[in-house]
């Protein structure tokens, strides 16, 4: 049997009247990159808040807890006064990590960030701030990483850099879990794909997979999703 | 919970324009109570015509009044600034530059010579004044019938003073010097005592004994009466006597409280703003879901920025006293019960500045929300008491409670003046309402991340 970073068993979450997610089950191996697709309010940001430990699940299961989990939330969760080392030494304390200007170290060198240390986070660009908003979430060396729609507000050249760096973190064994609106980046980037729609998992499988799924010529991945989708009544 | 407390720290130094707010605020605060409180109240301007002629004086008993003499006593209380004529006067009330004039006319000390005759008139002084502003007719108003009533009140008494010593000679007799002239008095009770040996000489049988009976009692009864009379004329010069009594309350003096009230407002707008404003910033650089996820608790976060609030607080106050302490006297001694009182009553609006950053969600909307409702706050919990209506001031009794102001106002007076009293329960009452608006901000912070 393969090993597993993660493990999802039956997550249900209801907000009021609207079921927001039900019976979600899925696995990721070490090193995995999993997208999550599906229209909006398919539940996507839903599930990997509940994966962070943001909100409790009403039902089912998380294997980990959450601060095993690396959490990366849309926008970045910096602080803009603060400098790039400030910000992973601040949160690098209160993660309560062993050696804290190693750990700082580490991530300065894994973003690429080293010359701009000393620089306030306000002065970085999107992409910048978003690859040290990725470096507070692994401070803490988490099996798990949770990226919430990673690119989205950042350029194509911002967009590639920030892709090499996740597949770099996953490569380094990393499972990595990400919510994404751009299909053409799931496809490209997602070693597998869940898709989520009305909160409930629909598919769970490869690219390939999906375009089989949707009897597709496996050309255009964004049609073969639509179709994927209407198919299934949404 | 330090890191984070260190982290606000270093965010205030690194914005310039809040950290030199917080240092300017009370430095102007306390130059501006500091003059308030060094200069003491201004004079009044009265413009002053005095048709006095030079060398009638008018006496009575020991006091005189010339025309000098009339000067010093009414420009005792106003500052007055001398005019020629009544014409004067007239263009300086009415451009302004005084509040109103004063003229003692020719026949001033001609009237008031004639009171200790049998054909007095009625001395009288002129007053110019200008109504064009009604809050400032009432103030020129208030500020001349006090300095007449003043001038009044001490005449009678000098008018009581040699009228009881007339009533002494007519008793006890002596000596009265009249027009150049000395006379002895023999007063009625050297008469009595006279007639009385007289008619002991005289004895029952004589005729004259009856009426001259007579006499003895009526000069006995006379006597007396008379004696009576001296404290009743003396009643007659303070007719009503006050005798204050406190009821309620030990207040602080003036300096200290107004010290206080320009700590508690400095204490106010700072915390709050300052707690409001960096609760809501957790949201806005979207680090709260962050924080909250393990990395310590909603309530260790609320707790931190009450921390900030009260560091802030005895920082700036303490500035804001420094500041203060170049203009009036502060008591340094006091140093641990204001410190305690600063502490806490920060501890208080920190918890409602949370409250507010919670309920608000954006620095801009809770500095804004933090302002609007600490100015009336500031404003109601100042009224005093027999200002308003029963019922309303019962209700604002009510409304202090709710809000820390008072409480810290009294606190920060107690501490500050060792005569003041409530120190101790206004104490306890910051710590009740640190408490209540921690709850509500907790709860408040319950949609805050959504």
């Amino acid at each position: 049997m393969a090993e597993t970073a993660i493990e999802v068993r039956g997550v249900g979450k209801r907000f009021g009247e609207r079921e927001a997610l039900r019976g979600v089950t899925f696995s990721a191996a070490p090193g995995e990159l999993l997208a999550i697709i599906g229209p909006n309010g398919a539940g996507k940001t839903t599930l990997l808040s509940i994966l962070a430990g943001i909100r409790r699940a009403d039902e089912g299961e998380v294997s980990r807890p959450p601060g095993e989990i690396g959490f990366v939330p849309q926008q970045a969760a910096l602080y803009r006064r603060l400098t790039v080392a400030e910000n992973l030494r601040l949160f690098a304390r209160l993660e309560k990590v062993p050696d804290v200007d190693a750990t700082v170290e580490r991530m300065l060198d894994q973003t690429g960030l080293r010359d701009r240390r000393d620089d306030q986070v306000s002065t970085l660009s999107g992409g910048n701030q978003q690859r040290v908003n990725i470096a507070i979430g692994l401070l803490a060396a988490p099996a798990a990483l949770l990226l919430d729609e990673p690119s989205t507000g950042l350029d194509p050249r911002q967009r590639e850099r920030l892709w090499e760096f996740v597949l770099g973190l996953a490569g380094g064994g990393t499972t990595v879990i990400f919510s994404t609106h751009n299909i053409a980046e799931a496809e490209r980037y997602g070693g597998r794909l869940l898709v989520l729609a009305d909160g409930e998992a629909l598919f769970d499988g490869s690219p390939a997979d999906l375009h089989a799924a949707a009897g597709s010529d496996g050309r255009d991945f964004e049609a073969a999703f639509v179709a994927f989708l209407r198919a299934k009544g949404h | 919970m330090r890191w984070l407390l260190l982290k606000d720290l270093q965010i205030l130094r690194r914005s310039p324009l809040v950290t030199v707010l917080l240092v300017l605020y009370p430095i102007a605060i306390a130059i501006l109570i500091g003059f308030a409180l060094s200069r003491g109240p201004e004079k009044p301007r009265v413009a002053f015509v005095n048709h006095v002629p030079s060398g009638q004086g008018f006496s009575l008993g020991q006091g005189s009044l010339d025309k000098s003499a009339a000067r010093a006593q009414l420009c005792a209380k106003v500052e007055c600034v001398d005019a020629a004529t009544v014409g004067d006067a007239r263009s300086m009330v009415q451009s302004g530059d005084v509040l109103g004039a004063l003229i003692l006319p020719r026949n001033l000390v001609t009237n008031l010579n004639s009171l200790k005759g049998l054909t007095a008139s009625q001395p009288y002084v002129r007053v110019l004044v200008n109504e064009e502003d009604p809050v400032k007719a009432q103030l020129v108003n208030d500020r001349i019938s006090s300095l007449i009533t003043k001038a009044n009140l001490k005449l009678s008494k000098a008018v009581v003073g040699t009228a009881a010593g007339y009533l002494n000679l007519v008793v006890n007799g002596g000596h009265l010097n009249l027009l150049g002239q000395s006379f002895d008095i023999l007063g009625l009770r050297k008469a009595g005592a006279i007639l009385s040996a007289l008619d002991t000489r005289l004895g029952p049988s004589n005729p004259f004994a009856q009426p001259l009976g007579d006499v003895i009692r009526f000069a006995d009864l006379a006597r007396q009466n008379l004696n009576l009379a001296q404290p009743i004329l003396s009643s007659v010069a303070h007719p009503i006597e006050v005798r204050k009594q406190v009821v309620s309350g030990s207040p602080p003096s003036l300096d200290a409280f107004a010290i206080a009230v320009a700590a508690t407002v400095t204490l106010m707008f700072v915390t709050v703003l300052l707690v409001a404003g960096s609760l809501a910033l957790e949201r806005e650089e979207n680090a709260f879901p962050r924080l909250t996820r393990g990395l310590i608790s909603q309530t260790g976060l609320l707790v931190e920025k009450v921390a900030l609030g009260m560091v802030a607080s005895l920082a700036v106050t303490f500035v804001m006293l420094a500041g203060l302490s170049l203009f009036v006297d502060i008591a340094w001694s006091r140093f641990l019960p204001i410190g305690g009182a600063i502490l806490v009553g920060g501890a208080a609006w920190a918890a409602f500045g949370a409250a507010i950053g919670a309920a608000a969600r954006e620095v801009r909307a809770s500095s804004l929300l933090a302002f609007m409702i600490s100015l009336p706050i500031a404003f109601l919990s100042l009224v005093p008491s027999g200002t308003v209506g029963v019922g309303i001031y019962h209700g604002l009794q009510v409304f202090r409670a709710l809000f820390p102001f008072h409480a810290a106002l009294n606190a920060l007076s107690a501490g500050l003046d060792s005569g003041a009293s409530g120190y101790g329960p206004a104490l306890l009452h910051l710590a009740i309402l640190t408490l209540a608006y921690g709850i509500l901000a907790r709860l408040a912070l319950r949609r805050f991340a959504t």
